[in-house]
């Protein structure tokens, strides 16, 4: 019987021969994931249910990446409760401090996720490792404590959708166009329960930075997972990084789909979404008259090094507009790190931005970027909800790298070709 | 399981930002998160909601972060259970997860109104609004998740189910 790859791993990971969708399975996990927010429930319902031992101390991740360096007291006792955790546990993969990371950039660069895994996180980006063809799925504390506990978790299997993106990409169009454009078509519960499979001749020649900023968006489709069919472009990513042996799975040519939606590419310029929900998206030529306080470049989204390298081609030698704030955030120190060995860094800073070290800071309204009443941000995030970023009378626009590095020095929304 | 209450009623994508805003995920203090449940949607919802009420919001309620703060908030602030056209998919399976009885009905959704009374009972699937004298019926929740509410959440779940060390 022919399967989609989320069938597939799903099938593989919980002993079936076939799955269908709407069957409930429980299923072995291969990583569990939680941060500085999640993880303190999932430590304290681990300990309420009398839970003595993780069942495996190689296969938890517990990543403090949302307030760290810790803002506040409150949040400093959250961040030692992994520590202590993880400590006594004596978990392999937990972060701390130095070594700290997008937790959603983090394990893919460091080889925790291989394509073929079955991966649990309380968090609900973890779907970015979708592109590296492992099935991800954001869950809550309570689900990370069960699996952290037994090594499972329960799903029921999704229907599949299967998006093909073919024709040329336009210029200064980037992944992060091609998803915000999909969730503007399919709206933020288009794919509702389903796995989204990204799949054409588009995404075969997009880099890994650039896949997992697809995935990483599956969630604000209301998607469980959003996956790509490993390639030769996802084995040259692993070898050398895999902790772990990877499994390819990969589509059968007739797997059943609940729909197939096809995009051509070359009617699709740099999108721009506007408040307060992914779904409301226009061209940014549209958008020229809003503008701008803050523009923030970074995160599990676009935190990787091909964005800063946009960013920086477009800072190199100019100056970001005197009314904005442009904030730089890596997702990982060895970004960090390559940044600074190609000059980037001196590129932003001489440009008047700033450079962080990496934390989800800002994309969550969590500290060193807040935005006031009115004011106006422009983000290579992935949410712009109702104070997603500070004050509730404030706005969030998502975009693309290029489109955010352009916007700092317009001062308002613009695209890259307006620059002099 | 039979709930009454008075209902708030909110609208479409209720995103869990809405529900609990990150300012406040520097606590999981369950009593903490209440006194800011809804608070982004609306500014004096914990200072007015009743032990019992019922939330009533149109499609894709709780969409966005995984935050189980967001149902453990609304359980704290003593909401009774949640009735959508349909929940985003981690706030689902958090609910069940913790205890939080959500209901999804379109036609409960879209007519009942703000200050209604309605009364649920949950093994016939039946919404009863009280104040327009109406019935509604609820989908059915599946035979896995009755499991989960009988045995009082995940946890108490895996207890019976499996070893732990
Ligand atoms: S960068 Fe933003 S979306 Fe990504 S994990 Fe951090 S808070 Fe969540």
């Amino acid at each position: 019987m022919p399967m989609t790859i989320a069938e597939k791993i799903l099938a593989a990971k919980s002993g079936n021969k076939h799955v269908e969708p709407g069957e409930l399975v429980i299923a072995d996990v291969d990583l569990v994931l939680a941060n500085d927010i999640t993880a303190p429930i999932a430590i304290k319902e681990f300990r309420a249910a009398g839970a003595k031992k993780v069942w495996d101390r190689t296969k938890i991740a517990l990543v403090p990446d949302h307030f760290t360096p810790n803002k506040d007291i409150k949040s400093a006792e959250q961040a030692k409760m992994l520590r202590d955790f993880a400590h006594e546990q004596k978990l392999t993969h937990y972060y701390d401090q130095s070594d700290v990371g997008i937790e959603h950039a983090l394990l893919p660069e460091q080889g925790v996720v291989v394509p073929g895994d079955l991966v649990i996180g309380a968090d609900s980006h973890t779907c970015t490792y979708g592109a590296l063809g492992a099935f991800a799925t954001g869950v809550g504390s309570t689900d990370a404590a069960f699996a952290m506990m037994t090594g499972k978790a329960w799903f029921k299997i999704p229907q599949s959708i299967r998006f093909v993106y073919r024709g040329k990409l336009n210029k200064w169009v980037s992944s992060k166009d091609l998803i915000l454009h999909t969730i503007g078509d399919i709206g933020v519960d288009g794919a509702l329960y389903r796995a989204m499979e990204f799949t054409g001749p588009v995404i075969d020649k997009l880099s890994m930075d650039a896949r997992m900023t697809m995935s990483n968006m599956a969630i604000e489709a209301g998607g469980k997972a959003g996956l790509m069919n490993p390639d030769e472009t996802t084995l040259k990513y692993v070898k050398g990084r895999a902790e772990h042996k990877w499994k390819v799975f990969t589509s059968d040519p007739d797997a059943k789909y609940e729909k197939v939606i096809e995009y051509d590419c070359a009617k699709i310029e740099p999108v721009v979404s506007c408040p307060s929900l992914p779904e409301n998206t226009k061209p940014a030529s549209a958008l020229k008259k809003v503008s701008v306080d803050q523009s923030v470049i970074g995160s599990c989204t676009n935190g990787r090094m091909e964005d800063l390298r946009i960013a920086a081609q477009l800072l190199k030698g100019r100056k970001i507009n005197s009314r904005v704030r442009c904030l730089i955030f890596p997702g990982t120190r060895e970004i960090y790190l390559q940044a600074l060995k190609e000059g980037l860094i001196e590129t932003f800073v001489k440009a008047g931005a700033i450079f962080s070290m990496p934390t989800c800071g800002p994309c969550l309204g969590g500290h060193m970027g807040i935005l006031a009443k009115g004011e106006v941000a422009i983000s290579t995030t992935n949410r712009n909800f109702v104070g997603r970023m500070g004050h509730t009378e404030s706005s969030v626009y998502l975009a693309s790298p290029a489109v955010a590095a352009a916007s700092a020095i317009l001062g308002r929304i613009g695209t890259p070709d307006e620059l002099k | 399981m039979n709930l009454k209450g008075k209902v708030w009623k909110f609208g479409n994508d209720i995103d869990t930002d809405l529900i609990i805003p990150a300012r406040y995920l520097n606590t999981s203090d369950p009593e903490e998160l209440a006194k800011h449940c809804m608070e982004d949607a609306d500014r004096t919802f914990a200072g007015k909601v009743g032990k019992g009420d019922i939330i009533t919001a149109g499609k894709n309620f709780g969409c966005g972060s995984s935050r189980e703060h967001a149902p453990v908030a609304i359980k704290a602030a003593g909401v009774s259970c949640v009735i959508a056209k349909d929940f985003a998919r981690i706030f689902y399976r958090n609910s069940f997860n913790i205890g939080l009885p959500i209901f999804e009905s379109e036609e409960a959704s879209l007519k009942i109104e703000q200050g209604d009374t309605v009364e649920i009972d949950a093994d016939k699937g039946v919404i009863t609004n009280v104040t327009k004298k109406e019935t509604y019926r609820v989908k059915p929740i599946p035979p896995f998740m009755q499991e989960l509410v009988a045995a009082g959440g995940l946890i108490n779940y895996g207890k019976k189910k499996f070893k732990i060390k």
